[in-house]
């Protein structure tokens, strides 16, 4: 159970005057379970990524398998790879259209030609775990807050019971506390569910906290991929693709160069507190 | 699949015809389209293709983009020839079933077909050389004269650029909300007419509040920069005719000279 992306490229517009190759030539394994973060600069190639793994893009180069078999076979049921590989866009709440939250959410697995009764519960269980109030079940999406319409968009998705779930850019545009609840949210069902999570964003601050493995795009090829601490290591390398490490990652280098016998290789403020504690023999 | 639209597109190059005041452009358009109606014999028609290829050869577009546009019209083509050549009166030629084609069908539905194509490719090369804006800005100035008469033309001018400026992001909302849908089990594509037009509800409802929040955004920033109209504004980039627009004008009026002479009067 696990995707393989093999020697897979994209050309957008072959053959034209805008011709422009959004992925070249990428290998990737992603196996069951993992907390994923893909992270690259504006125009990288992480959204077209993306869009590759559930089918809505072919590669124009390489081969893309599901579960051992390739998904672009004209066998392969692209559909129900659309249920198992869940993708929430970028601004989701601009897709809600439904006359009230609860019929918005019952869209997706509806589609799966599952029972009315299925369905609803689907949509209650989605609609709980990403942490939405009874009392907004019946209202329009539209009179929601941005934070509220992001989650029941986000629901939409997790109705359909996704092995695999990929956010695209979840945290766009949330004020810092909206951030963390998405974020949060997100950690706590992978917890209960143990799906794979891809989180694709362009904040290291964003994803170190969660991840497990971190794929670093830079035009529309891998820079890096490797667990954190590894790849925070090449923090000078990534500032010259335009990203950051997390702003620790540069106290502690800071802190070493002081004198101070820190590890570096530290992701989040609550490692970051301990290793200074210890440093200074407290 | 919406990429394939060329509606308006402009191809970014630098030529001769690029650098041309967009109103010289856009009159020569019109002028070509007229003489497209005026000549009516194969001489006319075969001037009018010199100096499009002329043209095209000038504004270093590759030939590619000009058929592009054409695909759109091949279905209308068809039904222009077909009934041309099927239902002119005159002498007839070949006779199938109760269908004839008569010489004169043949002569106009040749005609036709020569004069659409050339009527499309003659307002592509305009639209590939020329930006949206410049074309608009053209359009405003051209129909100033009108402002007498209490015609708001600074208004029109700007609601054409921003109607203009608006399908590329419209086109790219519409393919990122279908992928939306189809990523949650949308069906664009099966079922039959009634089916399929249930199925664009969920594109077309966030489609059109998209369309109304940019809507809304775009008049709260032109409101913020104080806009208020046409009365006592002014450009940074005045149009102001040169040296090579008044040769272009020039060559227009002979071209339609040669048009009505040999494609009218001469035989």
């Amino acid at each position: 159970m696990s995707i393989i992306l093999d020697h897979v490229s994209h050309i957008y517009e072959a053959g034209t005057a805008m011709e422009f190759a959004a992925l070249k030539d990428i290998n990737l394994v992603i196996p069951d379970g993992q907390f994923i973060g893909l992270i690259g600069h504006t125009g990288s190639g992480k959204s077209t990524l993306v869009q590759h793994l559930n089918g809505l893009l072919a590669p124009t180069g390489g081969n893309i398998y599901y579960n051992g078999a390739d998904i672009h076979d004209s066998d392969f049921n692209k559909k129900e790879l659309r249920s198992k590989v869940g993708l929430v866009f970028q601004y989701p709440e601009h897709q809600l259209f439904e006359i009230d939250v609860f019929t918005d959410v019952c869209f997706g697995p509806k589609n799966l030609g599952l029972s009315k009764k299925e369905t609803e519960l689907r949509a209650y269980a989605a609609l709980k775990q990403v942490g939405l109030e009874d009392e907004y079940f019946y209202q329009s999406p539209f009179d929601l807050s941005g934070g509220q319409k992001r989650r029941v968009a986000i629901a939409g998705v997790l109705a359909m019971k996704p092995e695999v779930l990929i956010l695209d850019e979840p945290t766009a545009g949330l004020d810092p506390k909206g951030r963390d609840e998405i974020l949060d949210q997100v950690a706590k069902l992978r917890e209960e569910t143990g799906i794979t999570v891809i989180l694709v964003s362009h904040s290291m601050e964003d994803v170190a906290k969660y991840v497990d493995r971190i794929i670093v795009m830079n035009k529309g090829q891998i820079m890096y991929d490797d667990e954190p601490k590894a790849v925070f290591r090449h923090y000078k390398e990534l500032e010259s693709v335009g990203l950051a490490a997390p702003s620790v990652t540069y106290i502690m280098q800071a802190l070493k160069k002081k004198g101070l016998p820190v590890d570096t290789d530290i992701t989040t403020i609550k490692e970051a507190k301990t290793a200074i504690l210890k440093a200074l023999g407290r | 699949m919406l990429r394939d639209i060329t509606l308006g597109q402009y191809y970014q190059t630098d030529s001769v015809i690029h650098r041309l005041d967009p109103r010289v452009k856009l009159v020569t358009t019109l002028c070509y389209i007229i003489s497209l109606f005026i000549v009516d014999n194969w001489i006319g028609y075969v001037i009018a293709g010199l100096f499009l290829l002329a043209v095209i050869k000038l504004s270093k577009v590759p030939f590619k983009f000009m058929i592009r546009g054409m695909k759109a019209i091949v279905f209308l083509l068809l039904i222009a020839v077909v009934f041309n050549l099927f239902l002119t009166p005159g002498e007839p030629l070949v006779t199938l079933w109760k269908l004839t084609i008569t010489r004169e069908g043949i002569r106009l539905a040749s005609f036709m077909a020569v004069r659409l194509v050339f009527l499309i490719m003659g307002s592509s090369v305009m639209t590939l050389t020329t930006t949206p804006n410049n074309l608009t800005d053209a359009i405003e100035k051209l129909l100033g004269p009108l402002k007498v008469i209490k015609v708001p033309v600074h208004e029109i001018a700007m609601m054409m650029s921003i109607a203009l400026r608006f399908i590329p992001i419209l086109l790219e909302e519409t393919d990122k909300i279908m992928k939306a849908q189809i990523a949650r089990g949308a069906d664009f594509e099966s079922g039959n007419l009634i089916k399929k037009a249930k199925s664009l509800v969920p594109l077309l409802v966030p489609l059109f509040i998209s369309a109304f929040r940019r809507a809304n955004d775009l008049a709260m920033a032109m409101e913020a920069r104080c806009y208020r109209g046409g009365e006592h504004r002014t450009k940074m980039k005045p149009l102001a005719y040169r040296k090579r627009d008044a040769i272009a004008y020039i060559i227009v009026v002979c071209y339609l000279a040669v048009c009505i002479v040999c494609g009218k009067i001469l035989w």
